[in-house]
């Protein structure tokens, strides 16, 4: 084999395949302080640390909701908070059948003499982390490379720093247990074409499995979030079924079948958006030895967070908007959402923010 | 879309997915000059241009023979032949429903600096000579690069300069309405073990499209022709399925879902390993978004030749012995292969020469 055979590799190449399981999907609840902070912000919620646990745990024991999904992602202080009736919230999820991940990444920083490309950092001390992580719970994690597209971006240097940083984390991860979400996404941002989107899509995603080769990481027990094909912000939008077509067969040229799942991201998508686009890729009746499905974050949680607005008179309200949007995402992993989904204030609105950090 | 889009881009896509038509494969008979006059020789035949002309005759023109087969690779000299009748080979093979290919690559070379590794040529001129081919009825092509596995082969440098060199002949290829085979063979010989060969076949494919991606060739226009995964030629043998095993495993790893098929070379296996083995792989229950067929020259002409001896007498004998191996791997790509072919003598022969060049 030309993947280091780690001691947790049956555990990997399981809890990948489960994650991927039709049906089900990933939220993405990892934000950072500071994310968090603008979200909260935006319904005039403060930052502190009971607000930030109260959110997640309006999330996860939303009735109804954990059986659409095969994991949620956290960030670090939530993978050692707990309800208020003080149940650790990864009892909540696992009794759920949801394996909890943690985000182990630490930012992106510009690369030096590059416009404004950046590489991801979190290398330092992860084998480390990752141990602790296993040992609290967790089953996979998440580390985002973040590439643009621009005049002469994304440059082959950017490419091939951020394939290797995913590529080295991912294999520190296999060694501690977690199964690694390979994450190189493309901002939206520009006015380019979805060709344009593809053609970066496909270069991108061929650097990052080389360098998953070249580490020795064993593809079975990874997952991939990429970014789906599409026009850029500022160019107009086609239909989903457009983006069904780019995107998969990007995901065909690229990414080798030993892969079980793929989990996108919704970038700036609105939460209607981007369940649509998952929807129409599962119907395309094309070769798909992957199964595709979600890892979303703000597309899953718009609408809850305004139907919550902080306060605990609106605790029902926020969760039945969660329930609404998970359904939908799992039906759209099946191919067989309608379009019906009771929209809530904000699940048609765009989520997208220039040069999103988080 | 990160491939370069060629003129011949749909003509190349319907071609190369008619080439892995389940139930079909290749007849590799583009032995050159030399090494044909090797298999002549072995049978006492001379090496004079009218034998090459009817050997390939009764093989193209073997009763029933060609409805097994989707393509068949020929030497430069044969694309230019016909029967003893006046019939063009191209025209006997197309009004057979067969596509015929055409050997482009000039042999292999040593590296300097290398224990024995070697990189192929052909490059120079090449495009020209793929149109000429053209011309005369070609509609693929094919290219082998030689790599050995030892202590320290296949070195980064062999690995790299193959790589590279596929990838320059495939998308010159493209360009000229010829569906590129990429033929990566890593050498049987050897005492390293099944596992050694999995680990050197994923890292060499894995180079393989990464170059193909570089080179911007368009995968759903191609085809590959890897060895089979299995144990050095000085090792002990496996069964069919433990081959299946690893060698499906190694592409799930490495070749993306849109190359359409993948047609096996046959190395230095006698013809009933070669179907065996083919046999497994479409057995297998797992992910295979590529059919699986053969391209076998030695593994489908063994018996043919021994049977023939060169003696006019001998052509229904050879041609009936032809029609059983065909059929017997048109059985094995569609995984229900008996084991029950006429073995002809020879069948169950070894077909390994050392350190073999054609």
């Amino acid at each position: 084999m030309s993947c280091f055979i780690s001691k947790y590799a049956d555990e990997l190449a399981k809890n990948a395949a489960y994650i991927g399981t039709p049906g089900k999907g990933i939220l993405a609840a990892d934000e950072s302080t500071g994310t968090i902070g603008k979200r909260l912000s935006s319904i005039n919620v403060e930052n502190i640390e009971e607000n930030r646990r109260a959110l997640r745990e309006l999330l996860f024991t939303a009735p109804g909701v954990l059986q659409y999904l095969s994991g949620v992602i956290l960030f670090e202080e939530t993978l050692y908070q707990k309800t208020a009736a003080g149940k650790p919230f990864v009892d909540v999820l696992k009794e759920g059948g949801v394996l909890p991940g943690i985000k182990v990444d630490k930012g992106t920083v510009e690369l030096n003499g590059t416009n404004g490309e950046t590489f991801t950092q979190g290398l330092d001390g992860l084998a480390q982390r990752c141990q602790k992580y296993y040992e609290a719970g967790a089953r996979f994690a998440k580390w985002r490379a973040v590439l643009k597209i621009g005049a002469n971006e994304p440059t082959e240097l950017a490419i091939q720093e951020n394939a290797n940083g995913l590529a080295m984390y991912a294999a520190i991860c296999q060694q501690c247990g977690l199964v690694p979400i390979v994450e190189p996404e493309i901002l939206v941002d520009g006015s380019h074409d979805i060709k344009k989107c593809a053609d970066v899509t496909e270069r991108v995603l061929a650097a990052c499995y080389k360098a998953l080769n070249d580490h020795h990481v064993m593809l079975e027990g990874t997952l991939l979030k990429p970014n789906m094909v599409t026009p850029g912000s500022e160019s107009p939008k086609v239909a989903p079924e457009v983006i069904a077509e780019y995107t998969v067969r990007a995901l065909q040229r690229t990414v080798p079948a030993a892969v079980p799942a793929i989990v996108f991201l919704s970038g700036g998508q609105s939460e209607e958006e981007a369940t649509l686009n998952l929807n129409a890729m599962n119907k395309l009746q094309t070769k798909k030895p992957w199964s595709l499905s979600f890892s979303f974050g703000r597309a899953l949680q718009q609408s809850t967070l305004k139907a919550w607005a902080g306060k605990e008179e609106n605790l029902k309200k926020a969760q039945d908007a969660l329930l609404v949007r998970c359904k939908a995402n799992s039906e759209a992993t099946l191919g067989t959402y309608k379009g019906d989904a009771k929209l809530g204030e904000g699940a048609a609105e765009s989520l997208h923010v220039s040069n999103y950090k988080y």
